[in-house]
């Protein structure tokens, strides 16, 4: 834990210091750090406006589908798939709610260790799928909408494989490790 | 794609709510998230202005430009359309730099300056490149070493032993991203869908 702590530690540390270096560099280097501040500050205002659209249509939709229930019919769909594959059903919601939802996936983590504990194995593979993966569907919202972008290609469909690649590298490396 | 899932969802919420009884809980979560995204844009202002200005001075006193040629040997085979030096690469390695150090609220105004910049390279407005997907592959499946700081304060001391865990989830899951982007974007289906009689709202 000590290597966490130290790791966390040095993160926190790093934004005073980033927020104190850069604006000092830029002062050796003569550039009017204020001014230039607040003329790059203007954009973040634009920015979140433009995104709005986009993210109400995203989160609309993962919201109505979140309290409709369908997951519970989703994962009893999905639990023989899976159990030839040997991944834990209990782990099913969490693999397909990392995409979709961050605060819905974090719920899912306090709910297995409610129910597991955090010693269980369970639980610390829902923890790999939490840690080891963004909500994809928020970046891809926020990202292609802050530059207007409709048409988004290929990357749901590659963002997604990567999602599943992650989620089964989490249930096998965490029974090999913790198994 | 998006298309689809997006209108799958809905449809799959609504008929669900139907046969469940739960029709008037999908109601209230439609407005209840479309509030909740207003109020989740505005309040990114603050973090997105502050870092923003930041990376600004970053520009201006040629920090970007030095991080920018740091990474040519890699960003050429990632991002083979974006020109030698140009700021978008900076801004995509400042990115992935504070994703890496688990700085979440720097990392959003750094990306979506990186998508700027791209756009400025983009000739077709409406539609993502294959620099910005490749860029968003990497970036969802999430360059991190350090754990969420909501995973450590849920599990406590136990979080330490996900650590090695993680690492090789997420090494994974970035290959898989990058393999996938590379493979995706040269078949026809994915390919760009020209729409030149547009309503010009992406300039």
């Amino acid at each position: 834990m000590s290597i966490i702590d130290m790791a966390n530690r040095v993160g926190a540390t790093l934004i005073p210091l980033i927020i104190v270096g850069i604006p000092a560099y830029g002062l050796l280097k003569k550039v009017k750090v204020y001014e230039e501040f607040v003329e790059g500050a203007k954009e973040g205002f634009e920015i979140a406006v433009r995104i709005i659209p986009y993210l109400v249509a995203i989160l609309v939709a993962i919201g109505m589908f979140r309290a409709s229930g369908a997951m519970d019919y989703l994962v009893n769909g999905l639990r023989p798939v899976l159990s030839l594959l040997g991944f834990p059903p209990e782990n099913l919601p969490m693999a397909l709610m990392r995409p979709l939802s961050g605060s819905g996936s974090l719920g899912l983590l306090s709910d297995l260790i409610g129910e597991y504990g955090v010693d269980s194995l369970f639980t610390k593979i829902g923890a790999t799928m939490y840690g080891s993966s963004e909500t994809t569907f928020y970046v891809l919202a926020v990202y292609f909408g802050s530059v207007g972008i409709r048409q988004t290609r290929h990357a749901v469909v590659a963002g997604l494989l990567a999602d599943g690649a992650g989620a089964l590298a989490a249930v096998y490396v965490c029974k090999l490790m913790l198994g | 794609m998006l298309n689809y899932i997006w209108f799958g969802l809905i449809a799959i919420a609504v008929v669900t709510g139907l046969f469940n009884g739960t029709i008037d809980a999908v109601t209230d979560a439609a407005f209840a998230s479309a509030r909740q995204a207003v109020e989740l844009a505005i309040g990114l202002v603050g973090a997105m202005a502050l870092w923003l200005g930041i990376m600004r001075i970053a520009d201006k006193a040629g920090l970007v430009a030095v991080l920018a040629r740091g990474i040519r040997p890699i960003a050429r085979r990632l991002f083979p359309d974006i020109p030698d030096g140009h700021p978008a690469l900076g801004s995509i390695v400042m990115n992935m730099a504070a994703n890496i150090l688990g700085l979440g609220n720097a990392a959003t105004p750094m990306g979506l300056k990186a998508m700027k910049e791209l756009q400025e390279l983009n000739p077709e407005k409406d539609a993502a490149t294959d620099s910005m997907v490749m860029f968003l592959a990497i970036n969802t499946s999430s360059v991190q070493i350090l754990l969420p700081a909501s995973v450590v304060g849920l599990m406590g001391a136990r979080a330490g032993d996900i650590f090695i865990p993680v690492l090789v989830a997420t090494t994974i899951s970035t290959t898989v991203a990058i393999i996938a982007a590379k493979w995706l974007q040269k078949r026809p289906r994915f390919a760009v869908q020209t729409t030149h009689a547009d309503d010009g709202e992406a300039a």
